[in-house]
């Protein structure tokens, strides 16, 4: 099966490409691309052959692109598919739908599922399902240490042999700074990348949303910067002396992106991500005691808010994650102290950065692409994805930039409806997904 | 008339006009405490719940007084329990006393925003009695009155809120309807329990109480919570009420005039000392008696008043 992708404005960070191009893709890679008019010498294959010899001449399929703009798949460094454990909430089969339809060809599973990835079963289940049942690629991130408990690393080793690229205790920050230092040293032997959640608990004890004006007057406890803050400095610093591969999970506060700045400028082997929640909106989205806006890390001040976007543009952020936390809508329903953190992501997290960020001027697309897809897929490792090189996987992710569509979360592929983008009027949107040459979304 | 809104959830969203219209109306109802026969039939026939997520007293027996004063059926539901140890969602509960058809719920709940969410989902009045540490309006609203009954007025007064102001909803809904008002307010306090925002609400913030009773018009003590020791705000309860709590030495410094409150129960000795409590500026079983009348002009406002 050959596929011709026609005429679309192909962006491409890494070859530093932006022009009306056409991709011809075959057995899951790319095998051509061409100046628009080189492949009007292709003829569609009408008696169903296969064009068996190496000469691009006959094609099986031809997607028109025109007036759309085809990138390397995104690839979400940050989700939680629940599956193992609460399947009423997400599986593998729903969440992978939620991502084919937000624009994303691979997402990484956390491990906080039920039971827990510390072990090579579960990543085998993961990976397994993925295969059977998932839309795109499934990522599975082991746990850092046994049962997530902070006390015993978990068989990393065994992790990595079953197909785990990274490690992480994710949302229960692992507190003991010889336990980080010893799974930084252990992970290096397999160059694997730790993602650390910095959060102090003891900073952040009971806390329920950022410590700020507005968590003054609501009268709810809060969470203060300093928390995340204290955690980045010490991994940092963990990372400079192991020379570890380290990435810090969804970055909120002002002082963390200052910190790995500098780092970053001594040449420290980190790398950083920020949720699309945490660029768009700030504490001020709590007022009401909405629960959709309880996560965490909690949604910071405007000032967070501002310098995430600076280090988004100065490439001190490297990559945009989602942090998909779907969430049963009983548990969401309640006072704000008792609900759950997290809200979804996946299907609004392009869109989102496309409207108010590109659109915005604050990103340009090509940096937007580089933090979807580039730059994760140089953080995981993965030389065949994240550009459109000639023998790259065939992973595609194209945007209608003009679409203006409304976030209805009624309408989601995601078993939950926890997000607090519903009805936001967004311009941008991701209208064809491609795994492995395969379409696996194509809006209507 | 009444109040626009449904239900008093805090003082943050009451206009001044709405607040001096609610003690306009308690001293009124104020005289009906006076009686030999306290009652009128104002709200016969309606149905007030009081429904309590965290033990009260005073409060409550309040809430179930003024109610009975004006003729309404006053319903008592006292859980210790929260919704989600029980098991029922606060959304279900609402729902179920809802049926029942009640025309004003009084709640109280350890959860900041819990009255919201029965604000949304019944169509009675909700009074918020207390939620967490964000807001308790009613009791804001009879300091209020019980301030402007003994000085005639409210605007240009002073006054200084004293004690563990990062755990109380009394000094968040205080600072809202003194500085509504018109009054000037300081907050007094250890540094550990003072939020450190809370100066963008307008209040001077102290941590030498001596220096912030200085001139003001009002002092109000808050309820130090015996449990917060051990959580690391401060020592000990005695280097506590070495540094905070208010005794006659301290109380030269304040002007001669000076009206002292507390929203009860007391700690006697330890935030407050007794020949503070029961002196002569003491406005403390004023407030009690006056929580009453306010809260009856609550009930009759939220239940359109006049028409």
């Amino acid at each position: 099966m050959r596929l011709l992708i026609k005429g679309g404005r192909v962006i491409d960070p890494v070859h530093n490409v932006d022009d009306i191009l056409d991709i011809l893709i075959e057995g899951g890679k790319i095998i051509w691309i061409s100046k628009v008019g080189d492949s009007s010498q292709f003829t569609v294959n009408s008696k169903g052959k296969k064009s068996v010899n190496s000469q691009p001449s006959t094609v099986d399929r031809v997607l028109d692109a025109k007036g759309l703009v085809v990138c390397p798949g995104f690839i979400d460094l940050h989700a939680h598919l629940r599956e193992p454990g609460r399947e009423d909430e997400e599986t593998i089969a729903t969440g992978t739908q939620a991502a084919a339809r937000g624009g994303f060809t691979a997402v990484c599973a956390m491990p906080n599922t039920d039971p827990i990835n510390d072990n090579q079963s579960v990543t085998e289940f993961i990976l397994d399902k993925a295969k059977r049942e998932g839309l795109v690629h499934v990522f599975p991130v082991g746990a850092l240490s046994k049962g997530q408990k902070g006390e015993e690393l978990a068989e990393i080793g065994d992790l990595y042999k079953a197909g785990c690229l990274a490690i992480s205790d994710d949302g229960r920050p692992v507190m003991n700074a010889e336990l980080m230092r010893h799974a930084m040293e252990y992970a290096s032997m397999f160059n694997m990348q730790v993602i650390s959640h910095c959060e102090d608990l003891n900073l952040s004890r009971d806390g329920v949303m950022h410590e700020g004006l507005v968590s003054t007057e609501l009268g709810l406890r809060g969470v203060p910067a300093a928390a995340e803050e204290v955690m980045v400095a010490r991994d940092l610093i963990l990372a400079e002396m192991t020379g570890a591969r380290l990435h810090l999970a969804h970055v909120s506060a002002a002082g963390s992106v200052r910190l790995i700045r500098e780092a970053k400028a001594r040449g420290v082997r980190i790398t950083a991500e920020v949720t699309p929640h945490h660029l768009v909106l700030t504490e001020e989205t709590v007022r009401g005691f909405n629960t959709n806006a309880k996560m965490n890390p909690p949604l910071r001040s405007a000032a967070d808010r501002e310098a995430l976007w600076e280090g988004l543009h100065d490439g001190t952020i490297d990559a945009i994650a989602t942090d998909h936390a779907p969430h049963a809508l009983a548990e969401k329903d309640v006072e704000f102290d008792y609900a759950p953190f997290g809200i979804i992501g996946l299907e609004t997290a392009v869109g989102i950065v496309l409207t108010v960020l590109v659109g915005k001027g604050a990103l340009s697309l090509s940096e937007a692409i580089a933090r979807f897809s580039t730059n994760p897929a140089r953080i995981l490792g993965l030389n065949n994805k994240g550009h459109l090189g000639v023998g790259a996987d065939a992973d595609l992710t194209i945007l209608d930039l003009k679409r203006e569509w409304r976030v209805d979360v009624s309408g989601f592929s995601s078993k939950s409806r926890n997000s607090p983008f519903d009805g936001w009027h967004l311009r941008g949107m991701p209208v064809l997904t491609l795994v492995e040459g395969k379409v696996v979304w194509e809006a209507q | 008339m009444g109040l626009k809104q449904k239900d008093l959830l805090s003082m943050r969203e009451l206009s001044a006009e709405e607040i001096t219209l609610i003690l306009d109306t308690a001293e009124s109802m104020k005289e009906v405490s006076t009686r030999d026969i306290k009652k009128v039939p104002t709200l016969r026939g309606k149905t007030v719940i009081n429904l309590f997520y965290e033990p009260s007293t005073r409060t409550r027996t309040s809430f179930e007084i003024a109610g009975k004063r004006l003729s309404a059926d006053v319903v008592n539901i006292a859980t210790e329990k929260s919704s989600v140890v029980k098991g029922e969602t606060l959304r279900d509960t609402g729902k179920t006393l809802m049926a029942m058809n009640p025309d004003v719920v009084v709640i109280r709940h350890p959860a900041p925003g819990a009255p919201r969410i029965l604000a949304e989902t019944l169509s009675a009045s909700i009074i918020n009695a207390g939620d967490g540490a964000h807001e308790h309006p009613t009791q804001a609203l009879l300091d209020l009155f019980t301030i402007r009954e003994r000085k005639g007025r409210l605007e240009g007064l002073s006054g200084v809120i004293v004690g563990d102001i990062l755990h109380s909803r009394v000094a968040r809904s205080n600072i809202h309807g003194m500085r509504k008002m018109g009054m000037s307010v300081r907050l007094a306090g250890p540094a550990t329990l003072l939020p450190r925002f809370i100066d963008q609400l307008g209040v001077e913030v102290f941590t030498d109480l001596e220096e912030a009773i200085k001139g003001v018009d009002v002092i109000m003590m808050l309820r130090i919570q015996l449990e917060r020791q051990g959580r690391t705000f401060f020592p000990s309860l005695r280097e506590y009420s070495r540094l905070f709590g208010l005794n006659l030495e301290r109380l030269k410094r304040a002007r001669e005039d000076i009206l002292i409150m507390h929203p009860g129960p007391i700690n006697r000795g330890v935030e407050i000392a007794p020949e503070v409590a029961d002196g002569p500026y003491s406005l403390i079983l004023d407030q009690v008696s006056n929580g009453v009348a306010v809260r009856m002009a609550l009930l009759y406002l939220l239940m359109g008043g006049a028409s």
